[in-house]
């Protein structure tokens, strides 16, 4: 019975995104121009939901990305230019025949995969800082980024049907960009959670000493949580692409998306410090936070003061987080 | 005697750290079927010689046999897939997984490749079975248990690795007394199980009831091996004893009148459970010692008396009068100009890429500040002088800090407290690591500060400075103060028996059989 208690404890954060995002996207809906026009009907709400979908799951790509680097008590800065660059690459390789645009796909995603690869093997074998590592190759990549669209275009015969349908509705009003999302979440996340591996980068999130006196494997741990990192920030890429049609370096969205997830992995209850949390919070966390930036639109307000209302959103989340420093008893526990 | 086949044995074994040898060609033998007790003081190379057997460091020299073949383990998980497996001191559990992933961490059962959460739980629960500990749940996360809970994880984590050798260190100093009994009775029969046990702990009466066999360390060097029984504790004490004296000690002056007021007093303090109502009293001119073995609360009373600690019960004075110290600001401001020299000053006490003069006016700052900007003037004639006073051998003081020896950097920390002409001067464990010459400076010094009116309160895990340096010498053991020495009371054998809490009749008696 008290088994709750602890499946609870262990899914706090989770849960408390889940709570913020619920709160937050019924404000949304509510007060969404379309529905106060058009009232509760089917096709207005399914569309508001697959506009906030299809926004929405480009910022929870990269924050399950970040979650995965995050979890073994490291930080990804270079998931935005990831992003940025598998956007421009997928505007030049997603095209043409749907055989051509499958292999598009997969040079996007292999790509994707091999610069995170390149950011493990840095922190693993460099012994560099996570932060340093990827800020330097966040660079490298946007540097890649801006090589292959010197200039913001439209992508050439790009395969319009398929982005459609990766963004459109399935039958009963679903977002296609939800289903894809809960597949990721399925085919990478809940095997990652439930491996050997998985297990081990939070093990070493905890307390990497401790992993290490109990035969953890850390290197293999760490190079699949950045390989992984990269992967679904080239997927974040590749969704951008099918909304845009285009690609663009824009140093300022790479930027955007970068802090921006770190935001939603904390909204979405995963420890900064490694060791907990998890990707699904940190979906929602991500919905909850284009939720409370969109938000404003309803109420007429002012593009202007959205940062800031995200930033006190985020602010008090993180104070309840940070509640529980007050019950230190060694001040020199405070500083850990 | 039969001598059946031994199951490890180890063979010339040595290990030294930067020039100090922890280990030299060490052996020892250990059978299936018995509990082996691992004896020594402080740095005798108890702990070395278990992280070799565990893999956590390697040996320099020497070989190590395991069932018949030679053997050798790169890491602690080759060490454990050999069978041996190690209970640290230090824990080695993630704080923020449950227990049930804790316990099977390194071979979680599976199903098609991923963890099998409902098996992984069954196994949990029956490990923590074995290790006498159902009541702990196997979804709680570690973090959330109290200390005994958790060395009780630990213990069952190590016998999910169906280990044939489990090494003990330190496994009961965490434990409650009920806690203990049922970790006897795991050891009890886990030996009869076939297992070898290695057994290192400092309380006489465990080993007492234990052991089949000790072995007693000293200075890195295997000194003994017995069958349990046949030695009193004082020819135990005495094997222990043997460290030669190597330093010169400055002569103490007679010892300080009684009615002179303490520059500090401490009644009945507590902390939570390590600290259990430490009562002392420091005049000016005294260098109280504190002893006893490591981690016994001597850093927590320092830190306590600092005012890191929150949540203290009893009474500090200074000068006679109450003081509630709150933060190291101040316990160093003007009106108790109190001073803690810091057990590990490369994170504690110095910023090391700072210079050697930045780093020697951090504590004085105000002292040189007018409205807020520093008096560099002043702040380089005082730099100069402190150099002066320690003879700190750096080529300037614009060097960064970490450029000098592991001594120099000492005097440094050291100067940089003095700088508030402390009164009150608090040492953890400062001659750790450093050269003997820099030591003997360090004690000149402290006996030229307590000259010139201050109380020193230094704790070492060098019994030989204990005696060399302080007018008196509390004991402590498991937060308490078991024990005080005062004048020739303070020597080896009365400072060791103290740290074992074995009483001094006991050892005097053997004594005086032995002579």
């Amino acid at each position: 019975m008290s088994d709750w208690r602890y499946k609870f404890g262990e899914n706090k954060g989770t849960v408390i995104a889940v709570a913020i995002f619920v709160v937050m996207f019924a404000i949304y809906l509510f007060n969404h121009p379309a529905i106060t026009d058009q009232g509760f009907t089917v096709t207005a709400v399914t569309n508001v939901v697959n506009t906030a979908c299809n926004k929405g799951v480009v910022l929870a790509l990269v924050a399950m990305a970040q979650t995965l680097v995050v979890v073994t008590a490291g930080i990804d800065l270079s998931v935005g230019m990831v992003f940025i660059l598998c956007n421009c690459l997928a505007s030049i390789i997603v095209i043409g025949s749907p055989v051509q645009t499958a292999v598009g796909v997969l040079g996007v995603l292999a790509i994707g995969a091999v610069c995170g690869a390149i950011n493990g093997v840095i922190v693993i074998f460099g012994r560099l800082q996570p932060i340093v590592t990827t800020i330097a190759t966040g660079a490298v990549y946007f540097g890649a980024a801006l090589w292959l669209r010197p200039d913001p275009d439209v992508a050439d015969a790009f395969n319009n049907d398929f982005a459609a349908a990766m963004m459109g509705q399935l039958p009963g009003g679903i977002p296609a960009s939800l289903l894809g999302l809960v597949v990721i979440a399925l085919v990478i996340w809940v095997p990652f959670r439930r491996s050997t591996i998985g297990r081990a980068a939070y093990a070493i999130g905890s307390s990497e000493v401790a992993a290490y006196m109990s035969g953890v494997p850390i290197r293999r741990a760490k190079f699949t949580a950045y390989t992984l990192s990269g992967l679904l920030s080239a997927m974040a890429g590749l969704y951008l692409t099918f909304t845009t049609a285009s690609g663009e370096a824009s140093l300022a969205n790479g930027n955007t998306y970068t802090l921006y997830s770190i935001a939603a992995v904390v909204l979405g209850g995963v420890s900064l410090f490694g060791g907990s949390g998890s990707a699904i919070g940190a979906i929602f966390g991500a919905f909850a936070y284009r939720a409370i930036g969109d938000l404003l639109f309803d109420f007429d307000v002012e593009p202007l003061w959205q940062p800031l209302f995200q930033g006190i959103v985020l602010l008090l989340s993180v104070c309840v987080g940070a509640a529980q420093l007050v019950r230190v008893r060694n001040r020199l526990d405070l500083f850990g | 005697m039969n001598t059946p086949v031994p199951l490890f044995q180890m063979e010339g074994v040595s290990k030294s750290y930067g020039g100090v040898r922890a280990l030299e060609k060490a052996g020892l033998t250990v059978q299936a079927g018995r509990v082996h007790a691992i004896l020594g003081e402080n740095g005798a190379g108890k702990s070395t010689l278990i992280k070799i057997m565990s893999g956590v460091v390697a040996p320099d020299e020497g070989r190590m046999v395991f069932d018949g073949k030679e053997v050798t383990f790169p890491s602690p998980a080759a060490a454990n897939r050999a069978g041996i497996a190690c209970i640290f001191q230090e824990l080695s559990l993630l704080p923020d997984l449950s227990v049930a992933d804790n316990i099977l961490i390194s071979d979680p059962p599976k199903r098609f490749g991923l963890i099998d959460r409902k098996r992984q739980r069954a196994l949990a629960e029956e490990a923590l079975a074995r290790a006498g500990a159902e009541d702990v749940h196997p979804l709680a996360p570690v973090k959330d248990l109290p200390l005994s809970r958790r060395q009780m994880v630990e213990i069952a984590k190590a016998l999910m690795r169906k280990p044939r050798i489990l090494i003990l260190d330190e496994a009961t100093s965490a434990l409650t007394a009920a806690d203990v009994t049922k970790v006897f009775a795991v050891i009890k029969r886990l030996r009869a199980e076939g297992l070898a046990l290695l057994y290192i702990s400092h309380r006489m009466h465990e080993i007492a009831e234990l052991a089949d066999d000790c072995s007693v360390f000293r200075n890195g060097r295997h000194v003994a091996t017995y069958q349990a029984g046949t030695k009193s504790d004082a020819d135990v004490v005495e094997m222990m004893i043997g460290r030669e004296y190597s330093h010169v000690f400055p002569p103490k002056p007679a010892p300080a009148s009684r009615e002179t007021q303490p520059v500090i007093e401490v009644r009945n303090l507590s902390w939570t459970n390590r600290l259990k109502n430490i009562s002392l009293a420091a005049r000016p001119g005294e260098v109280v010692g504190l002893g006893g073995l490591d981690g016994q609360g001597q850093r927590e009373l320092l830190l306590a008396l600092f005012g890191v600690l929150k949540g203290l019960t009893g009474e500090v004075l200074v000068d006679g009068k109450k003081v509630e110290v709150t933060s190291p600001r101040q316990a160093k401001g003007k009106d108790i100009r109190m001073a803690l020299i810091p057990e590990d000053r490369k994170t504690e006490g110095l910023m090391l890429p700072m210079s050697v003069g930045d780093n020697l006016s951090f504590a004085a700052l105000s002292r040189f500040a007018r409205g807020g900007v520093i008096d560099r003037t002043a702040e380089r004639n005082r730099v100069a002088e402190m150099m002066k006073v320690l003879s700190v051998k750096s080529a300037g003081t614009d060097l960064p800090v970490g450029s000098l020896s592991g001594g120099n950097q000492q005097k440094v920390v050291i100067a940089k407290w003095l700088m508030i002409e402390p009164r009150i001067i608090l040492l953890n464990d400062p001659t750790r690591g450093i050269d003997v010459g820099t030591k003997q400076e360090i004690y000149q010094l402290l006996r030229k500060l307590a000259d010139g009116g201050a109380a020193v309160i230094f704790y070492s895990t060098d019994y030989d400075e204990l005696i060399g340096c302080c007018d008196r010498v509390l004991v402590l053991y498991d937060g308490e103060v078991k024990r005080v020495l005062e004048g020739d009371q303070i020597t080896e054998r009365a400072l060791i028996a103290g740290a074992l809490n074995i009483s001094t009749s006991e050892v005097s008696t053997g004594k005086g059989a032995g002579a």
